[in-house]
């Protein structure tokens, strides 16, 4: 089973709504002891990091997490649920999961914040390396509502760049982890599509 | 770079889409949940509901509309009128809105903005908000669908609004709306300029330059319009084409 994760945090409905769209069977469990069971785990999330990560912890989810992804279960992070897989969040000075190296900072050069809207993504991957994106153009538009974004010290985990005032890491994809700082659940036709690659090596 | 948005306005009314001229007479426009759906796939950036005759009463209609438009279509949409408490907003991101705006609940009482924010994030909290030339270079905010001035000058509210946590303002010009006579540059570059978040234009629209227009000279960063599309008039696609070889940036949703 596919576990979107409720954090009591962001929109889970709008993954939810993408999933059966795409007619694909999914829970939402908060339970630690149901995530341990999961396939594969989608870590929505839209909202600030310091109350995101003491949500995961309150309700146990931090370690569970952390230890599914070891396994090498399919994870898929979106917006807030890709930051929180990195070490550091200059958002409310938050020490996150730790489970990709790196941190996340502040956009400072573009003069409107939050970047909210639709924005490239260019591939800096080999296509056929990444199943995620079979089907979706270079260039894709996706919709992105972010103040913050990640720095992963690995640079070669990084599968597409976007530009907002600077270049940042917009889609990461390592081992059994996926991970968009745009929403795919929100991004018309190219973000179902990811979702559904996603899926697609799962069940 | 990010692209400027195109945003169909639907105005409803006990579940239907209507549209007025200058906040009166208003005629029947279609199922909104139907209409959703054909701009989600036709272009549209974005989607925008005020049930602009929100009463208690109708409050189940439109969470029915929000849940049914959530299922349906996969670009984000915010959902305004008669906002007026935390548990208002609540309500609608659980039946599936991305945004929640406040218009006349925010005038009343701005902690309305600053609670909501802090709960959900400033990406969801919009300011709508209605504002009318009183003197040269001077607009007020008018609340109750336009018909009370509310004494607040539009660029001061939607500095305070966006320092509560307002993540995006949506601007009405009550003096264009429904007119087709053009946004309103000024007004739109003047608030624009005051603030840091993202400005939605609404209110004017009446041929694809004016959309031009406001992106150019207003600094807008999304564009809304209503009765354009609703009757026919101009497609989203059409509008885009010629906002592309206008050199605006756009999401492209159209084969070459």
């Amino acid at each position: 089973m596919l576990t979107i994760i409720d954090y009591g945090i962001g929109n889970i409905g709008s993954v939810a709504n993408a999933l059966s769209t795409l007619g694909i069977s999914f829970e939402i469990s908060g339970d630690p002891v149901a995530l341990s069971r999961s396939q594969a785990l989608i870590l929505p999330g839209v909202g600030a990091a310091g109350v995101g990560m003491k949500n995961l912890k309150e309700r146990k989810l931090d370690e569970v997490i952390k230890q599914k992804i070891a396994e090498g279960v399919p994870f898929l992070g979106i917006c807030l649920g890709m930051q929180l897989l990195f070490e550091w969040s200059q958002e409310d000075d938050t020490k996150c999961l730790g489970v990709l190296k790196g941190k996340v900072v502040k956009f400072e050069k573009e003069k409107n914040i939050p970047q909210i809207g639709w924005n490239k993504m260019k591939r800096k991957t080999k296509s056929e390396k990444l199943k995620v994106l079979n089907g979706i153009k270079d260039n894709s538009y996706f919709y992105f509502v972010h103040s913050y974004y990640c720095i992963p010290e690995d640079r070669s985990i990084i599968a597409g760049e976007t530009e907002y005032g600077e270049t940042f890491a917009s889609l990461i994809v390592k081992d059994n982890i996926v991970a968009t700082q745009f929403h795919p659940e929100k991004s018309g036709s190219s973000g179902l599509k990811l979702i559904q690659n996603f899926s697609k090596g799962v069940l | 770079m990010k692209t400027k948005r195109i945003i169909p306005c639907l105005d409803m009314t006990e579940g239907k889409v209507v549209k007025g001229i200058q906040f009166k007479s208003f005629r029947d426009a279609g199922d909104p949940v139907e209409m959703a759906k054909k701009y989600s796939e036709s272009g549209a950036d974005e989607l925008v509901f005020l049930d602009i005759t929100a009463t208690v009463e109708n409050r189940p209609i439109l969470l029915d509309v929000v849940r049914n438009t959530a299922i349906n279509v996969s670009i984000p949409f915010s959902v305004g009128g008669g906002t007026r408490s935390v548990e208002d907003v609540r309500q609608l991101l659980l039946a599936g809105a991305d945004k929640v705006s406040m218009n006349t609940g925010a005038v009343k009482n701005p902690t309305l903005i600053s609670d909501a924010a802090r709960q959900f994030g400033n990406q969801c909290v919009v300011l709508s908000l209605d504002a009318k030339k009183v003197a040269s270079g001077q607009w007020n905010v008018f609340i109750k669908d336009g018909t009370v001035d509310s004494g607040l000058d539009a660029v001061e509210w939607v500095k305070q609004a966006t320092s509560l946590g307002a993540g995006e303002i949506l601007l009405t010009s009550i003096d264009q709306d429904g007119t087709k006579r053009g946004f309103d540059i000024e007004l739109t570059r003047v608030v624009s300029n005051a603030v840091t978040v993202p400005v939605i234009a609404s209110g004017g629209a009446g041929k694809m330059e004016d959309f031009v227009d406001i992106f150019t000279k207003g600094n807008a960063d999304a564009a809304l319009a209503a009765s354009l599309f609703h009757f026919g008039e101009l497609t989203i696609n059409e509008l885009k084409r010629y906002l592309e070889a206008n050199k605006i940036l756009i999401r492209k949703t159209y084969e070459q």
